[in-house]
């Protein structure tokens, strides 16, 4: 929530003050036109809001989980480390209530620390000590070194003063002490409002992490391994659904017996998402490779075949009409009309395959796979290793945007005239 | 024996509910070759109907089209065809679009080359021939389809409004055009417009057709094509005979409108 307030924050806060310092470039013909309100061609990405966007969700990250790479100023309150004291009230039968001090050494996850040397103090209740790691929590027997125990009817009557019964707490300023419900304390030092690193590591620690994997592999491939295998299982299934899938929305867009024998089944297999395959081709193909080319196939089998469909039957019947007037015969007008024609479609399909094919190879792989950028995910969050997670989803997500661009780049150098007919 | 003959041309379309448009009924015509017919009548009257049954595209119910003797049973080359627009093949290049009926033949490019470069010239796009037709004007992409179907060398060619998307002022040059390459080349031409001035200035012969069935209605023979041929077509429409002509057939195409409209309040 209030990661959220600040980012709204920042959102305004960077958009009053880029319309303040900035004077609009009168370069760009969409400046010199006064009416640009409810003009879509006039809205152009702002440049220096997608730049100002980018770093605002690194700097939340590493504000909130203590980055290095945000200045200290800027990150939110962490968890409290050191030691921590408070006194406690005990009674006991036949003596008089008595005051103690605790004190616990709150440390960081990870390291090695001893508990804190403390004088006993003076009176039947001695002092204690302990530690706590941060963001975690402790039982305290601060009975078990007093002089009376809980055989003599030792119970904590208060803390730092403050009244406390079973089930009860009192807030000090290094944290929450509560008693459980036999009358045990339980120091549960304050954890500020920065993640921990098993939910979010820091980004230095997803980017030591990469290094670490890239260096040397994890679950015996390397990186490289891992995502190649993916990519590979893409293009593999992709290519197979194309070869298969552009000859066949040919054959449905200039055949009426192939359109009506498959239309039914390319028309019931489209809604179907890729995932709910997985079973069956898990169940007939196993979970090796071929299952997951095969799966792969399918997911873009049938975005192909559409898109090649349309293509033709967007093919403007005067464009074939003027072709058959110069003398073209049926091959020539397949081979000059009709399939460079299609070619935008079948791009605009690809580019869609592409993309389904990515996101289901993911998912493929979290389900099973010995190798593959979706099951290292898998494997990391079953050991609750978070950077590695994160490192998966950015890699995942880079890569898919990867793919998008290079076949935008495709597009453009293969089928110029597209959108120009 | 040369030349174009339509005997007795009849076209009707059978709707799927049951009913049927007679879109030509009738329709006699003898064309001599390098005519130039342009064909004029309200919307409805079957003239795209008539062009498409002449060019192949479709079968006549009764009747039939003979091209210098012989049958005409489907498109052909020897029937070229220049549409309104969109008709370019946009992934070639100006030239690959011009020499596309002698590619397609299996010619060489040493026999279509010469000939090629020359239509180019003809219609002004010599430094145009290696540019994408997207990125041509709609005047030069009409030029591109004028120099196309020529290139192909037909015998009869068939303009479906060609100058229909054109702006008044690239539309006058394309009318001068269509005339010197008429007079250069000595085809036969049939052009649709519905444009009656243009129709005027174009035809050599000219076909009033009226609607409901689609039949041929009025004909006439005029001089103002021959006269631009060497004149600027400004001065062809000053001539006196110009003006009653167009006033006639405005009149007359004015009238089957009307009848349209009454009829179908009648039926309303």
């Amino acid at each position: 929530m209030i990661v959220f307030l600040i980012y709204i924050a920042i959102f305004v806060a960077s958009f009053l003050l880029v319309k303040l310092l900035v004077h609009r470039s009168t370069r760009d013909f969409t400046a010199r036109k006064t009416v640009t309100f409810g003009d879509e061609s006039a809205v152009r990405p702002n440049r220096v809001a997608g730049v100002v966007s980018v770093l605002t969700i690194f700097l939340l990250w590493g504000a909130f989980t203590g980055s290095k790479w945000v200045p200290g100023v800027l990150h939110a309150p962490g968890p409290f480390i050191g030691d921590a004291t408070f006194t406690y009230t005990a009674e006991a039968e036949g003596v008089a209530p008595d005051d103690a001090t605790v004190t616990i050494r709150v440390f960081p996850v990870g390291e090695e620390v001893t508990a804190p040397e403390v004088a006993p103090g003076e009176g039947w209740a001695k002092n204690d000590a302990d530690t706590v790691g941060a963001w975690r929590s402790g039982l305290v027997r601060v009975d078990r070194n007093d002089d009376h125990g809980r055989d003599q009817g030792h119970r904590v009557v208060a803390v730092n003063g403050t009244p406390i019964a079973p089930g009860g707490e009192v807030m000090t300023a290094f944290g929450r002490v509560g008693m459980s419900p036999k009358g045990t304390l339980n120091f549960e030092p304050s954890k500020g409002l920065q993640m921990e690193p098993i939910w979010l590591p820091p980004p230095e620690a997803v980017l030591a992490r990469l290094r670490e994997i890239a260096r040397e592999g994890y679950r015996d491939s390397t990186l490289w391994e891992h995502l190649g295998w993916s990519l590979f299982r893409v293009i593999a299934g992709f290519f197979f659904g194309a070869l298969i899938g552009i000859p066949l929305g040919y054959a449905m867009g200039l055949s009426d017996w192939f359109r009506g024998w498959f239309d039914p089944i390319v028309e019931f297999m489209r809604p179907v998402p890729p995932l709910a395959l997985i079973p069956l081709v898990i169940i007939w193909a196993g979970i090796g490779e071929p299952g997951k080319i095969i799966l792969l196939f399918l997911a873009a089998l049938w975005i192909m075949a559409i898109a090649a469909r349309a293509g033709v039957s967007g093919v403007k019947i005067s464009k074939v009409h003027a072709a058959y007037s110069l003398g073209a015969s049926k091959w020539q007008i397949m081979r000059h009309v009709i399939i460079p024609n299609s070619l935008p479609d079948i791009f605009t399909g690809a580019r869609v395959a592409m993309g389904v094919c990515w996101g289901t190879v993911v998912a493929a792989e979290l389900v099973a796979a010995e190798k593959g950028a979706g099951m290292m995910i898998m494997v990391a969050s079953k050991f609750q290793l978070t950077d590695i997670v994160i490192m998966g989803i950015i890699l995942i997500g880079v890569i898919g945007f990867g793919i998008d661009i290079l076949m935008r780049l495709a597009e453009k150098a293969l089928v110029p005239w597209k959108g120009r007919g | 024996m040369t030349g174009l003959v339509l005997e007795n041309l009849s076209m009707r379309f059978d709707l799927p509910n049951g009913t049927s448009v007679q879109a030509l009924k009738d329709v006699s015509l003898d064309l001599a070759a390098g005519e130039l017919l342009s064909v004029l009548g309200p919307s409805g009257c079957g003239k795209t109907t008539l062009l498409n049954i002449v060019a192949g595209f479709l079968a006549p119910t009764e009747g039939r089209v003979l091209l210098n003797g012989h049958a005409v049973t489907g498109p052909a080359a020897e029937r070229g065809m220049v549409f309104q627009q969109g008709a370019l093949f946009e992934w070639m290049d100006v030239r690959a679009n011009v020499s596309f009926g002698p590619r397609m033949a299996g010619k060489r490019e040493r026999d279509w080359g010469a000939h090629v470069d020359h239509l180019l010239d003809v219609v002004g796009l010599r430094e145009f021939k290696e540019k994408a037709v997207y990125e041509l004007s709609g005047g030069m992409q009409q030029r591109v389809a004028l120099a196309r179907c020529l290139a192909n060398d037909p015998d009869v060619i068939l303009m479906d409004e060609p100058l229909g998307a054109l702006d008044a002022l690239t539309r006058e040059k394309m009318q001068s055009l269509v005339l010197k390459l008429w007079k250069e080349t000595g085809k036969t031409i049939i052009l649709i417009t519905h444009s009656v001035e243009e129709a005027l200035l174009l035809g050599e012969r000219l076909l009033v057709m009226a609607p409901r069935p689609g039949r041929i209605h009025k004909e006439y023979r005029l001089p103002f094509a021959d006269l631009g041929v060497g004149e600027d077509l400004r001065a062809v429409k000053k001539h006196p005979d110009f003006a009653a002509t167009r006033e006639e057939i405005l009149g007359m195409i004015w009238n089957m409108e009307e009848e349209i409209m009454g009829r179908t309040e009648a039926a309303q």
